[in-house]
């Protein structure tokens, strides 16, 4: 098992590596540069504008630069943003909190919501509840993030005024007020995250289920005497849950996709809004940091989903 | 006679389709004593699954009904049992085992687990007690280093080991009936023996009648005590195993036994295997009156007019046919 995990581990440097290195190549050929403005700005004379950029390395190769940029991150050295002269792990350790603890709550939410109504919806196929549900479910993925964000925003926030519609990170209030605000001001941006979700959810599960439901197993576990509820808790959803933790794993990139939307619509000062200001501003040092570490999150929950994976399903050996 | 164990009377179960009522199981008589092995017999889709099924009242409710009919468990209506009391004899005292030993267990829980899961509910056994139980159990079913086989997966045993394994855990109760659905069919002939001996061992040590049903007249042949001959959904014949094979009355059952092939004539004689010509008539509008009639060489203008009743044509001996009327 212990073994397992470290070689899975080695596995996800070469693909780390990799990745890094499609993505400096991408962003070192895209056009403009972070010194695009001092070339245009007067104030800046060109000997100074060539000497910084002779300092920053940005007309040398791009393989020399990508050698640099790696051998200094794996010193812990991430480079700083040329907009706000910050370290660029410390703007990252800024944000990454809000940005996990948002999409961690929305991830919580839809699979609260959809593991309880696909399992009903599944057992009952075709009521009026699983009509009810898929149909919502239907609705719920279709809608995209930025169009309910804002219907949210409209109603709760404009019409009702009960919920703050620009999240804060720095709240002034203390102790329980405090939690109250952060609170009330997560409450849109992670049920529009976790709504969405819980539609794409809701209906896997509910063909998950659906699958195993019909299987002689489960004649089996009705023969022992067992009661319903427990045939379908310990029989039907154990082993429907198998598949469902793929999907949630393997939807982690567009929830982190989803995130960087939704953040822009609730100002929530996130790494998904630290990436859009950063390419706005051609900030290549934190551009890159971001869509690293979202690469190293995207591989860890992978790798978490085959931990889980063969902890749920015991044909599985990790070898 | 003595009070039957399992006295199935005139039971129908019917199931709602899309294009009207299956009347998979319609009017069937099926008495089965202590300690007695009865066959079931007849081809796919006469409704001997359907009636083991409704038997533990394992039937989904809809599509299924049970129409009419009563089924008296040691004098009780199973029929009539609400979910609790029916929970209550489920492998309790009537244990099961189906035809599919590869997806019959859950595949996420080791088989002691699964053992365990039944003497706990019906037992009230403590983890401890239920595991020794269940290692008690694969040894009765022959299952080789059973200590250590209790904690392996469904996946680590062969189909013959799984069934085996089912066997265990339909009999960890120790009830007085074991409902066998075509317990070797998915098996190979050689494992085929072995379960059908294993099974006639557990008769004879822990003393439960079994139910035993199956298309293949060899296996009713060798393990059972008396035969009741399925077709369309009813009972065309019933007798002991001796009087079936030795004097088949029914048109249906002489066309079973004719199919049977033979190693000790086929050799010399070369003749080809008689087969039932037709197929079996719907159960959506079957036919009124008998319904092998239109498959049967003697069939006349009685025979669809009503259908015939089970009658006694000898001591022990029934039959469903215009034949042997008086």
């Amino acid at each position: 098992m212990s073994q397992y995990l470290i070689r899975r581990i080695l596995i996800a440097l070469p693909s780390l590596l990799g990745i890094s290195l499609v993505l400096f190549t991408v962003l070192a050929l895209a056009p403009g540069d972070p010194f695009g403005e001092l070339a245009q700005n007067p104030a800046v004379p060109p000997e100074v504008a060539a000497s910084l950029r002779e300092k920053f390395g940005m007309d040398d190769p791009i393989w020399e630069r990508y050698v640099k940029w790696l051998t200094q991150m794996l010193q812990g050295n991430w480079g700083f943003s040329f907009v706000s002269r910050v370290d660029v792990d410390v703007l990252i350790m800024q944000r990454l909190p809000t940005t996990l603890i948002v999409i961690g709550s929305s991830q919580i939410l839809a699979l609260l919501v959809a593991l309880p109504v696909g399992v009903y919806a599944a057992v009952r196929p075709y009521s009026l509840f699983d009509q009810i549900a898929t149909t919502l479910a239907f609705i719920g993925f279709s809608l995209p993030t930025f169009f309910t964000g804002l219907m949210l925003i409209l109603i709760f926030s404009i019409t009702l005024d009960w919920l703050p519609f620009v999240y804060q990170s720095n709240v002034e209030a203390t102790g329980l007020a405090f939690y109250w605000e952060h609170f009330k001001q997560s409450i849109m941006p992670v049920s529009v995250l976790g709504l969405f979700q819980a539609g794409v959810l809701t209906r896997f599960v509910r063909s998950a289920v659906l699958d195993v439901v019909r299987l002689d197993f489960v004649t089996t576990a009705r023969a022992k005497g067992l009661r319903e509820r427990a045939v379908i808790v310990k029989h039907i959803v154990r082993n429907a849950m198998i598949p469902v933790v793929t999907l949630v794993a393997l939807q982690m990139p567009a929830v982190f996709g989803g995130a960087v939307v939704t953040e822009q619509i609730f100002r929530v000062p996130g790494i998904g809004s630290l990436l859009i200001a950063a390419i706005l501003a051609n900030d290549t040092p934190v551009i890159m940091a971001v869509t690293f570490v979202f690469a190293c999150l995207v591989i860890l929950f992978n790798l978490i989903a085959d931990l889980l994976y063969g902890w749920l399903d015991p044909r599985i050996s990790y070898r | 006679m003595t009070e039957p164990l399992l006295d199935i009377r005139g039971l129908k179960t019917h199931f709602k389709t899309d294009d009207g009522m299956v009347r998979a199981v319609d009017g069937v008589d099926i008495a089965i004593g202590r300690g007695e092995t009865v066959g079931v017999v007849g081809e796919s889709g006469c409704g001997k699954t359907v009636t083991a099924m409704t038997v533990m009242k394992l039937i989904a409710m809809p599509p299924g009904e049970i129409v009419e009919g009563e089924i008296l468990w040691q004098g009780r209506d199973i029929v009539k049992m609400s979910p609790d009391e029916m929970r209550k004899i489920r492998s309790k005292e009537i244990g099961i085992i189906f035809q599919e030993p590869m997806t019959s267990l859950n595949p996420v829980y080791t088989v002691g687990d699964q053992i365990a899961e039944v003497v706990r509910l019906h037992e009230g056994l403590s983890r401890r007690e239920a595991t020794d139980r269940a290692i008690e159990m694969l040894r009765l079913v022959n299952i080789p280093t059973p200590e250590r086989r209790v904690k392996d997966y469904p996946h680590q045993f062969s189909g013959g080991m799984r069934q085996r394994v089912m066997i265990a855990m339909a009999l960890s109760c120790n009830p007085q009936l074991l409902i066998a659905d075509e317990p070797t069919t998915a098996l190979d002939v050689t494992i085929q023996a072995q379960i059908l001996d294993l099974l006639a061992e557990m008769r004879e040590r822990l003393g439960m009648a079994i139910m035993l049903i199956t298309h293949d007249m060899g296996v009713v042949a060798e393990t059972t005590h008396r035969v009741v001959v399925m077709y369309a959904g009813r009972v065309v014949e019933e007798a002991t195993v001796d009087r079936l094979f030795g004097d088949p009355k029914h048109p249906y059952t002489q066309g079973l036994i004719r199919s049977i092939p033979r190693i000790d004539t086929a050799a010399e004689k070369k003749e080809r295997l008689e087969a039932i010509g037709g197929v079996v008539p719907s159960l959506l509008h079957p036919p009124p009156g008998c319904r092998f009639a239109a498959r049967c060489r003697f069939a006349t203008d009685k025979c669809t007019e009503a259908m015939p009743p089970l009658r006694d044509v000898a001591p022990g001996h029934k039959v469903a046919c215009v034949l042997y009327d008086a």
